[in-house]
């Protein structure tokens, strides 16, 4: 059975016709919620966006309305917004496609959302090595300025606010806001400590500030257009809107998919969506929300109470795609990056990987992830590398535990959360792997493999 | 004197006590304020710097007290207290602030867990190699080690291999592997010194401590850094590998640099002096100090020394040379040139030496660039003394033009010099002819050569004394190291000679017994006593020399407009 789509962000993306200027977007009826918006009070705006419910889709699942909410209109500073594509989370790929194909939506939730919080200056930080992401939104905002939706007095209203863009220089950790708050302001991306740092009200130059994800802020586009009701009506109460799902891994069909969220489960995604897995191979395990987040165990059952009190008992494939259930059974949704795994999968080869990545990533300013995600990479690497101790899986365990909670910011988090549920769920492949070794050690033969991954 | 300001207290709770603690202090400070013992380890959180919070060693477990969100009443336990939400997490205590009703606990088993964890991390690419380091013995992460670690390593794999001998400025070394990446440096660099030369480079493990491309370490504050360093990433190139701290002897003085009056600590050994470094005085110097300033102990152990009572040049005893200086003392037209260099209790003698034969008190000013921080322009520690001893009157002139006019007419024919080498102020060596000389000082040169007199001296860190800085602040220094065999301090020589001119026994009394005939002679020093200036020293009252043009300008603990200021609308209320 094949699932219809829901496309609401990805409504023009992909389709032959549809390019990524000015005049094609306003052929599909462009910019009109940015007049629609301006025709409209900002707080009412705001409470538009309150009322539909829309969280974050950048990883954390934060409510947007509640975030402006925090801004700090006392203060007199000036307010900034930034919009965050730094979209740089293994296995999330969906706000490329946006700034690709469809810049302008992004352009115009932004206006919007200008708008509505009353920002002085907006600004985009996206991720260095969208070198053509880069080229496209410049271009598009040069049209959208000459077409007056940006910069001065937009749409002849009293209403001034330019975008900027700023292009990271390669890190990671430029994703967290307040690392891509200090990188915006010249200095090394190192995430400040909250509190006092709330972006809300000492952001950007020590100025309220809003960062909102790619996503989201096309979202608010969408809440402009049909209200926050009718929004908060697609999706359940809690999870509403649509999500976009960048489906990786051992799949047919890789690829993006938009959904109400809670429309689809994960088996329904990964079988009727994504055609399946590869011949004669069975599901191992999926990572969610981004490398970051928890995995999922194939043979797993999930049992508990939702938010709502309703309790379930789900296998892995019935788990409704959305936030509060992805965090009932212990992991998130994340950015929405679905890494599915089969059987094939060597489950040590992938902490390695995961790992490697975040030891390499991590910015170095707090003790815990600084020394310790390297050392959970050092460790994997080693049981790759043929030296794998039974006790190893107990170590890297208690190391994650000895990072997570204590940094300055999540990505103390979102490098120990994979190696906790990898060492729960699978430690029996990473004993049984000091085994093997040790048996060929026995026999004098080679005990790592001769290529890896990483 | 100091009179305790009233400050606001805030009731938070610390391991189940209710403590009293002033508002807005952090919970670092709380804790220690608490006393008993407590402590909240910390490595990269300075007192004097601003937060950064990245070390993450201060975790604690912090609780508030639940209210009902919708009605905001108190949620209650079963037994009537207020319940506490306690954080799910540790959080950091020097960025945490204290609030009414907080609660804290410095000792539960999370915040045990979080200490051994992160101290095990600092480990896991660290040099372990404390018998090579300099810092041992006074290393912070030696001794959270010892005190919160598990004693045993699971880190099996390589460590990082990092530059061990990075050469960051003329006095500072850096040893990268050591380095735990606090920042404390940096932000002294920044934020105190205003020398922004030093920033990480490389990201996460490898994050590596240096100097901006072109740029050195080379402010005269840049030991600073190696003080504040937790551990030996930062070592200084003179004191580095001379000396195992533990064998030093801690004695605390005053730094004679500037008339700032710098708290220092003298770290000897055996009558020898290793390193000078600051001592905490948040009125004086803060926890800070210059790099000139703590080179200054070098000089005693120079060539040119005064080691001998002599006259002509012929060593003699001390009795022998008292006597034959108040011989010329009473016979001549005596001119004393005192010193700022002189502690109180010095120039207290001087004056009376003055008084006793009628002599005219010049003194030398001495000033250079202040740097607006630590060094004043003042460049002697001690005017404000002179001043209230009344030894002069007014901002002494930076020559002796004066005294050249009185000795070319006839009207001085002796001089009492301290300290000071007066062929350098406009006495000329005919003039020098002319005149008989007593010569009272550390250090030979063109005077004292000359001099048919000399009493020797001994440094500021080999007696006891005390200086007046430019705050009117009363600040103490002590006996770190014994002065040259035969050397008694300047005060006994002094005080024997005033009393062989009066004709009385010398009674070579005690500092304490100095201060009470200072006390009850000299009107500024009215009521004080040796032993009640402590180390954070006194403030004496500068009412009745706030006219006078100082040559201080603004730094880091003056102001001369503020002073003026806040002390005459505080003469003004006493009248």
């Amino acid at each position: 059975m094949e699932l219809k789509e829901h496309r609401l962000i990805f409504k023009h993306i992909d389709e032959p016709e549809y390019t990524n200027d000015i005049d094609c977007y306003l052929k599909h009826g462009g910019y009109e919620q940015l007049k629609k918006a301006f025709s409209m009070e900002p707080e009412a705006i705001c409470a538009e966006v309150l009322e539909s419910g829309v969280r974050g889709r950048g990883g954390a699942g934060f409510p947007a309305g509640m975030k402006w909410k925090f801004l700090d209109r006392k203060s007199g500073k000036p307010i900034y917004l930034i919009c965050n594509a730094d979209e740089s989370e293994p296995g999330t790929f969906k706000d490329r496609q946006i700034i690709h194909q469809d810049p302008h939506q992004l352009i115009e939730g932004m206006m919007c959302t200008a708008y509505a919080t009353q920002a002085k200056l907006a600004f985009i930080y996206i991720r260095g090595e969208f070198f053509e992401g880069h080229k496209i939104l410049e271009r598009a905002i040069e049209e959208a300025r000459k077409k007056k939706f940006v910069g001065e007095n937009i749409l002849d209203s009293d209403y001034s606010c330019d975008i900027i863009i700023h292009r990271g220089a390669g890190a990671y950790i430029c994703g967290e806001e307040t690392g891509l708050i200090e990188s915006l302001e010249g200095n090394r991306a190192n995430p400040r400590i909250k509190p006092p740092y709330f972006p809300a009200a000492l952001g950007l130059y020590q100025c309220p500030t809003i960062v909102n994800n790619v996503e989201t802020l096309c979202d608010v586009k969408h809440i402009v257009e049909m209200g926050g009701k009718k929004f908060s009506e697609i999706g359940t109460p809690g999870n509403t809107g649509t999500r976009i799902w960048c489906v990786s891994g051992h799949v047919q069909k890789p690829g993006y998919y938009e959904f109400p969220c809670s429309a689809v489960t994960l088996g329904q995604l990964i079988y009727d969506v994504c055609g399946g897995l590869k011949p004669g191979r069975t599901l191992k395990a999926v990572i969610p929300g981004g490398s970051s987040s928890k995995i999922l165990r194939a043979d797993e059952r999930f049992t508990g109470k939702l938010k709502d009190g309703t309790e379930f008992d789900w296998g892995i494939e019935d788990i409704p795609m959305d936030f509060d259930s992805l965090a009932a059974v212990g992991s998130m949704s994340g950015s929405g990056g679905v890494i599915v795994m089969d059987d094939t999968t060597d489950m040590v080869e992938a902490l390695a990987n995961i790992n490697y990545f975040y030891a390499h990533e991590s910015c170095g300013q707090c003790t815990p992830c600084r020394e310790g995600v390297p050392w959970m990479r050092k460790v994997t690497q080693r049981m790759l590398n043929g030296e794998a101790r039974e006790e190893d899986a107990d170590l890297l365990k208690d190391i994650a535990d000895q990072i997570a909670g204590r940094t300055i910011c999540a990505f103390g988090e979102a490098a120990s959360w994979p190696v906790q549920s990898f060492i729960v769920k699978f430690k029996d492949e990473f004993v049984e792997k000091a085994r093997i070794q040790a048996a060929l050690r026995k026999e004098g033969k080679p005990t790592a493999p001769e290529t890896t991954l990483i | 004197m100091t009179t305790p300001s009233t400050v606001e207290t805030t009731t938070i709770n610390i391991d189940g006590e209710d403590v009293d603690v002033p508002k807005g202090t952090n919970v670092i400070e709380a804790v220690k304020l608490v006393g008993k013992g407590k402590e909240v380890p910390h490595y990269c959180y300075h007192p004097k710097l601003s937060i950064a919070g990245n070390c993450r060693m201060c975790l604690v477990e912090m609780g508030m007290p639940m209210r009902d969100r919708a009605t905001g009443e108190a949620i209650l336990d079963e037994d009537g207290t207020q319940k506490i939400g306690w954080m799910p997490k540790p959080t950091i205590g020097c960025a945490t602030n204290v609030s009414p009703g907080m609660h804290i606990k410095t000792d539960s088993p999370m915040v045990k867990e979080s200490r051994n964890g992160i101290t095990e991390f600092l480990l896991t690419n660290h040099p372990l190699d404390c018998p090579i380091c300099d810092q041992a013995g006074e290393c912070r992460l030696q001794e959270f080690s010892a005190e919160h670690g598990r004693g045993y390593s699971r880190f099996i794999e390589q460590k990082n291999v990092k530059p061990k001998r990075t050469r960051l400025g003329p006095r500072v070394m850096l040893d990268d592997e050591r380095c735990i990446l606090c920042s404390r440096c940096i932000r002294f660099s920044k934020e105190i010194a205003k020398d922004d030369v030093l920033g990480f480079v490389d990201r996460g493990t490898y994050s590596t401590l240096t100097c901006y491309p072109g740029k050195e370490l080379e402010n005269n504050y840049s030991l600073n850094t190696v003080d504040i360093c937790p551990v030996g990433a930062l070592t200084s190139t003179d004191f580095r590998f001379k000396m195992r701290v533990w064998f030093l002897k801690k004695i605390n003085s005053i730094c004679t640099e500037s008339s700032v009056g710098a708290n220092t600590v003298v770290w000897s050994r055996e009558g020898k002096i290793y390193r000078v470094t600051p001592r905490r005085n948040d009125f004086v110097n803060d926890t800070w100090m210059t790099d000139s300033g703590r080179a200054l102990f070098k000089s005693i152990e120079s060539d040119g020394r005064l080691t001998h009572y002599t006259i002509d040049g012929v060593p003699k005893t001390i009795d022998e040379t008292v006597q034959a200086a108040v011989g010329f003392l009473k016979s001549g037209k005596v001119a004393l040139i005192g010193s700022a260099q002189s502690s109180v209790e010095e120039q207290f003698f001087h004056k009376l030496i003055a008084q006793h034969c009628n002599a005219t008190v010049f003194l030398v000013g001495h000033t250079g660039e202040g740097d607006g921080i630590l060094l004043s322009e003042d460049r002697t520690p001690n005017l404000r003394g002179a001043l209230l001893n009344g030894l002069i009157a007014k901002i002494p002139e930076q020559n002796l033009n004066t005294l050249a006019e009185k000795i070319k007419t006839g009207e001085i024919d002796t001089l009492f010099v301290v300290n000071e080498d007066i062929t350098q102020f406009g006495i000329s060596d005919e003039l020098l002819s002319k005149v008989k000389i007593i010569y009272q000082g550390v250090h030979a040169n063109q005077t004292s050569r000359v001099a048919q007199i000399v009493y020797p001296s001994l440094s500021v860190f080999e007696k006891d004394g005390s200086f007046v800085n430019q705050n009117f602040r009363l600040q103490k220094f002590n006996t770190a190291v014994p002065g040259p065999q035969g050397v008694q301090a300047d005060v006994l020589t002094l005080e024997s000679t005033v009393a062989n001119l009066v004709g009385e026994k010398p009674t070579k009394p005690l500092i304490r017994q100095m201060w009470e005939q200072i006390s009850a002679t000299v009107k500024h020093f009215n009521g004080l006593s040796w032993q009640q200036i402590n180390d954070q020293g006194i403030e004496l009252d500068p009412t009745p020399f706030l006219e006078l043009p100082f040559v201080e300008t603004k730094n880091l603990k003056f102001d001369p407009i503020a002073f003026q200021e806040k002390h005459a609308v505080g003469s003004q209320n006493k009248n």
